[in-house]
């Protein structure tokens, strides 16, 4: 459905589309020696199936009016946008190596004046669901038929904002909203399910009146057909899908390590997460 | 210390008039005898310019009513937005709104604005630099009922944020002029609002006054003494001018509701006059409101003349009545004709 078809690798598998971003963002996090990078190859098949599967966009023109709005409310994911832009030919590849350096178009936290198809500025959690309610109205006012995506994290669940915002969708009845939860089911200090997550979100979504489903978010197959039931769904109001992910998806070392918010990789094993990596691309 | 004592005894308190006053309603006329009123001049302005600009839209968060914003919800309902008491999505939904190309008007009080909202208007709004008009009621003390609702803090919380234009509208003319005024601005604005029966006070001193975004205006020259305000604060600068006038104490009053930017070419000319007492007076606490902004234009613009200040004590303020609580913080046009002639 994405406009830039045009662009070599039109056929690549989802698959790879999503090996390529964990890579990419293991190479940024290489260049900075540091990163979210737990997150970034956790979220990395879900994005894989926003960009190249769900989205419409031109890559040549991230403001083009027509496009779906994909938000990134979680600013520290910002890492994993970067490369999802990058393998969508929004941003160019050559920019890569500055990820997070002085004068980049890539800072460690997402901004929206700083870079090509980052619609708004997140990190301050709970703040894009509300945006994205405001924007939702907005293009029902232009009779755009758009949607927008909205990415935010299982800790965001626990501000406040985000279950105001998650009201007002329902009563403004705006079913071209789509909010993508990345449950990985880790906040700074802890479990999210030990925090304000202990009650199935997919409950609480639906009770509150949206469309809501939950599924694996590293099943590719899984990810898709939730995209596509969530996109086409009989129903008048907002939807949310909520994907379980694992933290370090890809890299088994990783993976198995004591996994934190912000995942420890010494200087020495960003190379050797890569080498891992590389053994599982797919064919 | 137990909570319980903590609590105040009741102690019979008297207004200025002699008597124990009730609290007045959430919103009491600010106007003085003889002054005529205009009712709801915001709505209407913004109904007027809503019909010259398609893009505008209307937000509130439960305070339509209580904002004059149901004057415009009433006569526009396809662009009105109740956004229910939540104003952490008021605000980030008008940014939403903003991106998509609109220009939205969002209202609630100032308390609710400037102090739940804060991190949603900083971030959505002001660090993107959108053109959301958050337009607020109760400003400063304007509300007996405590510091739940007397947003005595707004400007200083505000006039911290890089981007934001802040306005302190004295009167119904200088709403209704203002509103065009920030429709027709590419940026974020904060600004204060006077609702219901709002009096009309610029025109009577000064018959050809008009608002000017960004602009101060000498509403009234004077020898002796320069005052310097915003909000209704001019209005009981001009009073308090008449009372003086007739101790001979010849008051000028410069009235300067763009709070942020400052016009400091113009409070910095009438400064270096010279000769003159000079003191500002605003309807907000004295810490980083007006009074600070002007002393800051004042030293670094090399002018130093004997400087004082009106506004509201460092402190969460009393409940009661509205008259009686301006005479106890000296916002009345008693105690300001009292505290100038203490400082002649």
């Amino acid at each position: 459905m994405n406009q830039s078809s045009s662009e070599a690798g039109a056929n690549m598998s989802l698959a790879l589309r999503a090996w390529n971003i964990r890579r990419k963002a293991l190479l940024m996090g290489q260049v900075q020696g540091q990163g979210y990078i737990g997150q970034a190859l956790g979220v990395a098949d879900v994005l894989a199936a926003c960009y190249f599967h769900a989205l419409r966009y031109r890559a040549q023109d991230p403001e083009w009016e027509g496009r779906d709005r994909f938000l990134l409310s979680i600013g520290h994911y910002a890492i994993a946008l970067y490369a999802a832009l990058m393998e969508a030919n929004v941003l160019p590849e050559e920019e890569l190596p500055t990820y997070g350096m002085d004068d980049s178009r890539m800072p460690m936290s997402g901004m929206a004046s700083y870079t090509p198809g980052m619609e708004i500025t997140g990190g301050s959690l709970g703040q894009g669901l509300g945006i994205a309610v405001g924007m939702a109205l907005g293009l029902k006012r232009k009779e755009n038929p758009a949607f927008i995506y909205n990415l935010m994290s299982d800790g965001e669940l626990g501000e406040g904002s985000t279950w105001e915002a998650a009201m007002s969708a329902v009563q403004h009845r705006l079913d071209n909203l789509i909010c993508l939860v990345d449950f990985n089911n880790q906040q700074a200090d802890g479990k999210s399910t030990d925090m304000l997550a202990q009650v199935p979100e997919e409950q609480k979504w639906a009770a509150f009146g949206w469309m809501a489903q939950r599924v694996d978010g590293n099943d590719m197959s899984a990810v898709v057909a939730a995209l596509d039931a969530a996109r086409a769904a009989d129903h008048t109001g907002p939807r949310v899908i909520i994907f379980d992910t694992r933290m370090c998806k890809g890299v088994e070392f990783l993976e198995n390590r004591e996994i934190t918010h912000f995942v420890r990789v010494e200087p020495d094993e960003w190379a050797t997460a890569l080498a891992v990596l590389e053994e599982g691309k797919p064919q | 210390m137990t909570l319980a004592s903590m609590k105040r005894k009741y102690e019979p308190r008297r207004s200025a008039e002699g008597e124990a006053q009730a609290t007045s309603a959430m919103i009491a006329s600010l106007a003085a005898e003889g002054y005529e009123t205009v009712a709801a001049p915001f709505g209407h302005a913004l109904v007027e310019a809503a019909g010259a600009d398609d893009k505008i839209v209307g937000l509130s968060a439960d305070l339509a009513k209580y904002t004059d914003l149901h004057i415009f919800a009433n006569a526009m309902p396809d662009r009105f937005y109740q956004m229910g008491m939540a104003e952490q999505l008021l605000m980030s939904a008008a940014a939403g709104l903003a991106r998509e190309g609109f220009n939205p008007f969002a209202t609630t009080y100032c308390v609710f604005a400037a102090r739940r909202a804060y991190d949603f208007i900083a971030m959505a709004i002001a660090e993107e630099n959108l053109p959301v008009k958050i337009v607020c009621g109760l400003p400063g003390l304007t509300t007996g009922y405590g510091p739940s609702h007397q947003a005595t803090e707004d400007l200083a919380i505000f006039r911290g944020l890089p981007n934001m234009t802040i306005i302190d509208p004295c009167d119904a003319d200088d709403i209704a002029g203002m509103v065009p005024q920030i429709a027709a601005h590419a940026g974020p604005v904060y600004a204060r609002l006077l609702r219901g029966a709002v009096p009309r006070v610029l025109t009577r001193h000064k018959p050809d006054y008009r608002f000017e975004l960004g602009r101060a205006q000498l509403i009234r020259d004077g020898a002796d003494v320069l005052v310097i305000s915003s909000g209704f604060m001019t209005m009981r600068a001009l009073d308090a001018a008449g009372v003086l006038a007739e101790d001979g104490i010849d008051v000028a009053v410069l009235h300067t509701p763009t709070i942020k930017p400052l016009d400091t070419e113009t409070i910095l000319s009438q400064v270096q006059k010279g000769g003159r007492l000079v003191v500002t007076a605003e309807n907000h606490t004295i810490v980083g409101g007006l009074g600070e902004a002007v002393a800051r234009t004042l030293l670094t613009g090399g002018a130093a003349p004997t400087f004082r200040m009106i506004g509201l004590p460092d402190a969460f303020l009393e409940a009661g009545a509205l008259p009686t609580l301006h005479d106890m913080y000296g916002l009345s046009v008693r105690r300001v004709v009292e505290q100038i002639k203490g400082w002649m």
